[in-house]
């Protein structure tokens, strides 16, 4: 539905990519994902315009993490491709940032919050390169995008949940990444850090960046995006969040997961 | 300290202190990814694979010892591996799997061989034989400095000391890989930091320490060491350089201590007899964790 | 002579040393799986490890009071206090500090397993200590075992299958849902309790059969093994039970009959011949099942994706599914779609349609939930004619809307 425009001559001749998509920011082909023998995701077709910022929104277990982390090359793929501005992840890799989920690793790990957002520049200083002064005030202005400029020596296990998803964040930063990929960033932080990563997402979004972030409040999506990819292992809907963020692709997406009560309360 | 000292006790203290600290290095990144045991894998493999070398060139030279034991200790890890995914086996059960069915065929390839003939035991393989690895050519200090001297140091010398600066240039130069792939392996990914090289290397480089530590020091000294000083220095740091360098240290600690206590304090004590060194150097090193356990500043969790 | 081993025919000591082998393997293959189960299978390394210094100072308490130190139950008591205090310590460090369980496990095994040598050495210079034979431990040795011996083994090893067998169904209830039976009022801590005093029991009689170290493999490989030939807890049970009777059956039988060779790793390696079959053959967890059906998948997932392309007259990007719409034949090399592709692509799309149509209006809640992609089943298959009819309708009904 959102994949580009056939390019089959009448003759049903199959010819190469499509044009108009080719060079965008993030454009995923027929991916499809399975653990076992059921997919996670299918066949999925998705298109990142630049400067966007887009929401994946589903019900639990949708697959919209495991939709990021085959973009990113975390997951096998049973099918599909994926291209950062026309590239593969192998050839864009400093162009793409990705944040995976907080609960994803164990903080009480011995390092501080300099050290977590410092390895976002490990593409430039490699294995020896010293870190230099410019280095370090890129780590300092990564965390006061995100309020965290007090915190550089704290230990990480020390913080809390919100800050510690700021710090997964200024990391991201740090890469000076065009495509920014967020796996749940607003999930179990509190309203400071959630208003903290929204608008520091935005701005990127400003600078012409792309952004996508998979997402679980339906209160916030109007607000937060706009672009909706709504997903329930199969793509249900794509587009401009006024377009797709109705009642029936809600209901789709969903089935009976979704409360008439919940739809009331946003207002749909 | 006196001539005996060097030519009887020095190079034991030192091969033992180059193993333990060989081993701690590595250990202190597979304690921080939860893959404590594979050192714990390693050293029963060891076994089989000495045996399987032997076998196969009928000799008891050391190169195809160590040959035999690293190769062994790589298959181990690549089968782990391998049921863990193909089976979809947790981690720990894929272990207990891997080693302890190599460590029988070991045993039994070793009692249908001709271990008659050969000094090839079990025993050996699990305690080492640490006071017997002595220098004596040596009169004193002067013989460092006299080359003839230094030709007929016990080659588990040599190669120990060799191994720790294997250990600890590579811990030095990927120092960074290192720490993001304990710290969050799937961003090390995407990243570009090569996740799967690095970590089999640092499996490698533990199997290589453990291999060398265990011809000179007996296969126990080999786990203890990989965690213990780790595990200890993890109770009382926040820092991991810090936590590192304190491991080496307390590797080192252990060492001093545990010789000692092993080869000398019976002897003060008017006993006649020496304890097992290997096993005195490992008790210490308990010791010294206990001791972190229950006093150590970090000892808690702190999230 | 196999033969009459199989058939306890081989004398009594043989005989007992078959049964009690049996029984533990028995015995092993049940509380492996529960230890498998809770996730929990290499704290038997731990325990195993641990029952040394025990062994050592049980030996040298016998000594000091002038008793024969060479005495099993002696030595087993003393085995199993300090396999206890073991696995007390790594629960402690586990539960008290920052470290984690596999890194307790590793530091309380290797440490506790030196200061036992340390204990050896000292053992080893007493008069009584030369014969002592505490190295048979390590590697587990029937030879030159007593009658009262394997009456000993025997004789425990009734006791806890018997204990298993009690405790059977709060074990079961705990390893299935944790939550859920705290609910019930069973005290998953107590469980655990039960599980690990098992596995201490099992730990401790084994290490004069099949050795101190060799222990650990049968607590762990039949489980293993099991778990590959169902999901139900009660199958996984019953067949981990079953490996590791058979195991120590067929183990001690053979070694019995055979001069040089020994009894742990015999049983251990029959173990783990049950774990290659079942890893490699068991017909849905098996690798080979598995690899054919994740190819199965994958052209099928392929296939259609590539034939709604072709219907819906859209690109194709992938090599892959190109390869293989012209390897079935649905298009030619140079990439025109053929009769046979047409008609299937048609129906795909058709399907495809259907589906949706159906999950769109007409699906009751949950039905067919956790196969959620609907596009890889023919729906004529799945669905009612008269299903399928309102489907139809429906479309027709759309179509007829739109224009």
């Amino acid at each position: 539905m959102m994949s580009g425009i056939a390019l089959v001559s009448d003759k049903g001749v199959l010819l190469n990519a499509a044009a108009d998509d080719r060079n965008a920011p993030f454009t995923i082909r027929g991916l499809t994902v399975s653990y076992g023998q059921v997919p996670a995701v299918y066949s999925i077709d998705f298109t990142a315009p630049a400067g966007s910022l887009i929401g994946i929104l589903g019900p639990n277990g949708a697959g919209k993490s495991t939709l990021l982390k085959a973009a990113m090359g975390i997951v096998p793929v049973v099918s599909g491709q994926v291209s950062f501005f026309g590239k593969p992840l192998k050839e864009a890799r400093y162009q793409v940032a990705y944040v995976p989920q907080r609960a994803s690793v164990d903080w009480d790990f011995p390092a501080t919050v300099y050290d977590v957002v410092l390895m976002g520049l490990y593409p430039i200083l490699g294995l020896l390169r010293r870190v230099s002064k410019a280095d370090k005030a890129k780590v300092a202005e990564s965390l006061a995008k995100v309020g965290m400029q007090d915190f550089a020596d704290r230990q990480i296990g020390q913080l809390s949940g919100g800050q510690q998803q700021r710090v997964f964040l200024a990391r991201a930063l740090t890469q000076r990444a065009d495509v920014f990929l967020l796996d749940e960033p607003f999930s179990g932080v509190d309203a400071a850090t959630e208003t903290a990563i929204i608008s520091v997402l935005k701005i990127l979004q400003l600078e012409g960046k792309t952004v996508i972030a998979v997402h679980h409040d339906l209160s916030t999506v109007s607000t937060y995006f706009d672009h909706l990819f709504l997903l329930n292992r199969k793509a249900v809907a794509y587009g401009s969040v006024t377009k797709v963020f109705t009642k029936d692709n809600l209901v789709t997406a969903y089935g009976g997961k979704l409360g008439a009560a919940q739809l009331d309360a946003i207002g749909l | 300290m006196g001539s005996e000292f060097v030519a009887l006790g020095l190079t034991p203290i030192l091969i033992a202190a180059f193993a333990s600290m060989a081993c701690a290095l590595p250990g202190n990144f597979l304690v921080l990814r939860k893959q404590a045991l594979i050192g714990d894998a390693i050293s029963h493999v060891v076994l089989p694979g000495i045996v399987v070398a032997y076998l196969l060139t009928g000799k008891l030279s050391t190169w195809p010892m160590m040959i035999g034991a690293a190769g062994a200790a790589v298959t181990s890890v690549i089968l782990i591996e391998m049921i863990k995914r193909l089976g979809q086996i947790e981690y720990g059960a894929a272990m207990g799997v891997v080693f302890t069915a190599m460590f029988a065929a070991g045993v039994l390839l070793l009692e249908q061989s001709d271990t008659s003939r050969v000094h090839l035991d079990v025993e050996h393989a699990l305690f080492g034989n640490l006071e017997t690895l002595i220098w004596l050519q040596s009169d004193g200090w002067a013989s460092f400095l006299r080359f003839e001297d230094l030709a007929q140091l016990p080659p588990q010398f040599v190669r120990m000391f060799m191994v720790l600066l294997i250990t600890s240039a590579f811990t030095y130069v990927f120092w960074r890989p290192l720490v993001l792939i304990s710290f969050d392996e799937a961003y090390a990914r995407t990243i570009g930091a090569r996740a799967t090289i690095i970590g089999f290397l640092l499996v490698v480089l533990a199997t290589m320490a453990a291999v060398a530590a265990f011809d000179a020091v007996g296969s126990i000294i080999v786990i203890a060491m990989i965690l213990c000083p780790p595990a200890t220095a993890r109770l009382l740091t926040n820092d991991i350089k810090t936590q590192v360098l304190l491991s080496l240290f307390l590797a080192l600690s252990a060492t001093l201590v545990g010789y000692i206590t092993a080869g000398y304090l019976p002897l003060w004590l008017g006993f006649s007899n020496t304890l097992s060194a290997a096993g005195m150097i490992a008790t210490v090193s308990g010791l010294l964790l206990a001791i972190s356990a229950i006093y150590g500043r970090h000892r808690n969790r702190i999230t | 002579m196999l033969g009459d081993a199989l058939s306890l025919s081989l004398g009594y000591n043989a005989t007992l040393v078959t049964l009690g082998a049996t029984l533990l393997g028995a015995a092993a293959g049940m509380a492996g799986t529960f230890l498998y189960l809770r996730k929990n299978a290499l704290i038997s390394d731990a325990i195993s490890h641990a029952t040394l210094p025990g062994l050592g100072i049980a030996f040298l308490i016998a000594v000091a009071f002038g008793w024969d130190g060479r005495q099993l139950a002696i030595l087993l008591g003393g085995s199993a206090l300090s396999a206890a205090l073991g696995l007390y310590f790594v629960n402690w460090l586990t539960r008290e500090t920052r470290l984690t369980q596999d890194t307790a496990i590793g530091c309380i095994l290797s440490v506790s397993f030196a200061f036992g040598v340390v204990l050896f050495t000292i053992i080893q210079v007493l008069p009584a200590g030369r014969k002592a034979g505490l190295e048979s431990f390590l590697l587990g040795s029937t030879a030159g075992m007593l009658y009262s011996d394997a009456l000993l083994i025997l004789v425990l090893s009734i006791i806890t299958a018997l204990v298993l067998v009690v405790f059977l169904r709060p074990i079961k209830l705990v390893t299935f849902d944790a939550s859920y039976s705290e609910t019930l009022g069973i005290s998953v801590r107590r469980v655990d309790f039960i599980i690990l005093t098992l596995t201490l029991a099992v730990t401790v009689l084994g290490m004069k059969i099949v050795g101190l170290i060799l222990i650990v493999a049968l607590l762990i490989i039949p489980a293993v093994s099991a778990r590959f030939w169902s999901e139900k807890t009660d199958i996984i049970l019953i067949t981990s039970t079953a490996f590791g009777a058979l195991s120590g059956y067929i183990g001690s039988a053979i070694s019995a009959v055979s001069a040089g060779l020994p009894t742990g790793p015999i049983i251990v390696l029959c173990a783990f011949g049950f774990f290659l079959i079942s890893f490699l053959f068991a017909p849905k967890r098996g690798v080979l099942a598995v690899a054919l059906k994740h190819y199965q998948f994958q052209k099928t997932v392929h296939l259609t994706q590539g034939l709604l392309s072709l219907a819906l007259r859209q690109s194709i990007y992938e090599p892959k599914t190109r390869r293989l719409l012209q390897r079935f034949g649905y298009i030619r090399a140079d990439g025109v779609v053929t009769e046979v592709g047409k008609s299937l692509a048609a129906k795909t799309l058709l399907n495809e349609k259907r589906w949706s149509y159906w999950q769109e209006t007409l699906r009751e809640s949950d039905q067919f939930d956790g196969q959620v992609v609907f596009s890889l089943m023919d729906i004529e298959t799945k669905l009612t004619q008269d299903q399928i009819l309102l489907i139809d309708q429906g479309l027709a009904a759309r179509k007829g809307k739109k224009l």
